[in-house]
């Protein structure tokens, strides 16, 4: 078969699949999104004997293979079966959708507190300063001037380990996720035809640029006051070293 | 409890060990691998020959938006493809062949490598100070001595963060291999866990003995860096 004629049987397929990496990548990302902040304020805030299991965490997650991670979760948890059964956990741990999104959530979560950490930093401390000054409270503080300069800082970071997550959700398709990489396997084993993979590799292309796209948007949206008329520019970027 | 772990025939550190031999060594052979490949792509990128830059910068951003998996099996399987097609055009009545997992390996794991170091390389040449360029033309040094002993040792100095950040994730995607039937440490511990039914023990040892790799790794590249940069004031 010539490979349109693959994409014309198998289109429906393809699409499935790429729905299911689209699914795991963005529940992956969000849900280690909504993790991520307070484990960074901790990073940056806590006393170094508190900090110890997190960096602990982070470390692990970062040192270890994803699949090594996912394979710990999926089959690991048949060691425990009576008791997860006990706990009416089971459930969750035989379905591997489950198993794949918990560890990508968890391996997002490490790799994000970091980044948000290092934006956290970048924040400069007049800021918080001029804002203890005008009386705002600390929850406030957080709200309006630490996250959302701590995010603009840590938004290009951010969308790399987005992409990251979603080349890594191509894993999931060795526990039996029928993700684009699971589509295009179950095809190639009952077609021997190469080209499906060339369509696959082209799905995950198109998802990367589109995600590219779509995150600069983003970023000019949370910057946009910096590149708003009658700001004067040398002054707007204080964290890009200037090039002298 | 610790004799599952045991050297021989009661417990499994033979086997593990063994495949975690094959898994240092699948390092060590794709590393050389993937920093030639690197280089071509950074030359490439850096021609001021167009349609190799077009190539360069073609092969490194599609490379690095493929799931290493993806690569993987379309070196797996299109070599494999492509090598018994041959063979049969050589030969019509040759038997099929199996394509080497460790080769497969090594080829995906530097073409990976090799996209990344790209980069890394490019923007390590791209900030080397080039009043030293022109002030090596000045004394009269060929393009090569400016090369081997003005360019290339700085470009150490620049690359290596980067190149050793590569190393690690290089080293944990060899994990992959064991999808495509290779012995490696991940695999044998597969084997491990069907046979003794204690999943979680296993993977987790294999875990541990990744991140322990992996630390050992980021030791070495502090050292390495702290060498590199010997000589140099800090600002």
């Amino acid at each position: 078969m010539n490979p349109l004629e693959i994409l014309i049987e198998y289109w429906p397929r393809l699409l499935d699949g790429t729905l299911m990496t689209l699914k795991l990548t963005i529940l992956g990302a969000l849900i280690a999104g909504l993790v991520s902040p307070s484990l960074a304020l901790i990073r940056v805030h806590a006393a170094p004997m508190a900090q110890a299991p997190l960096r602990l965490y982070v470390s692990f997650m970062r040192g270890t293979p994803i699949l090594a991670q996912l394979f710990l979760i999926f089959y690991g948890s048949g060691q425990f079966r009576p008791t997860l059964e006990e706990w009416g956990l089971w459930t969750f741990f035989r379905d591997p959708f489950n198993c794949a999104l918990l560890a990508f959530a968890l391996n997002s979560t490490a790799y994000q507190t970091e980044i948000l950490r290092g934006g956290i930093m970048g924040v400069p401390q007049g800021e918080i300063e001029a804002a203890k000054a005008i009386g705002m409270s600390r929850p406030k503080i957080l709200r309006r001037v630490v996250f959302p300069h701590a995010y603009r800082i840590a938004w290009p970071a951010l969308g790399n380990e987005v992409i990251l997550l979603m080349k890594a959700s191509a894993l999931a398709s060795v526990v039996t996720v029928f993700d684009v990489m699971g589509r295009t396997r179950q095809i190639f084993s009952r077609t021997f035809d190469f080209s499906v993979y060339l369509w696959a590799a082209l799905v995950y292309l198109c998802i990367t640029a589109a995600f590219v796209l779509l995150w600069r948007q983003a970023e000019r949206r949370l910057s946009r006051h910096i590149h708003a008329p009658g700001m004067p520019r040398a002054s707007a970027q204080p964290f890009k070293e200037s090039q002298a | 409890m610790f004799e599952i772990f045991s050297y021989g025939d009661a417990g499994w550190g033979d086997e593990i060990l063994r495949g975690l031999a094959i898994t240092v060594q699948l390092a060590i052979v794709t590393l050389p691998v993937g920093l030639l490949i690197g280089f071509l792509a950074a030359f490439a990128s850096l021609s001021e020959f167009r349609p190799l830059r077009a190539l360069g910068f073609g092969y490194t951003t599609v490379m690095r938006g493929l799931p290493e998996i993806l690569t993987l099996f379309v070196v797996y399987n299109g070599v494999g493809l492509l090598l018994n097609l041959t063979l049969r055009w050589w030969k019509p009545d040759a038997p099929p062949t199996d394509f080497s997992p460790f080769v497969a390996g090594v080829i995906a794991l530097g073409m990976v490598f090799g996209a990344f170091a790209g980069e890394v390389l490019r923007g390590a040449f791209q900030s080397l100070d080039k009043g030293q360029v022109e002030a090596g033309r000045a004394i009269g040094m060929t393009d090569r001595q400016i090369f081997l002993r003005i360019q290339l040792p700085q470009l150490w100095r620049f690359a290596l963060p980067g190149l050793g950040n590569l190393w690690i994730n290089m080293l944990k995607d060899t994990a992959l291999v064991s999808v495509i039937a290779l012995d490696d440490l991940m695999r044998m511990t597969k084997v491990a866990v069907g046979v003794t039914k204690q999943p979680f023990t296993f993977y987790l040892l294999a875990c541990l003995i990744y991140w322990a790799m992996c630390v050992l790794s980021e030791v070495v590249l502090a050292r390495m860096e702290h060498r590199a940069n010997r000589g140099i004031r800090r600002a």
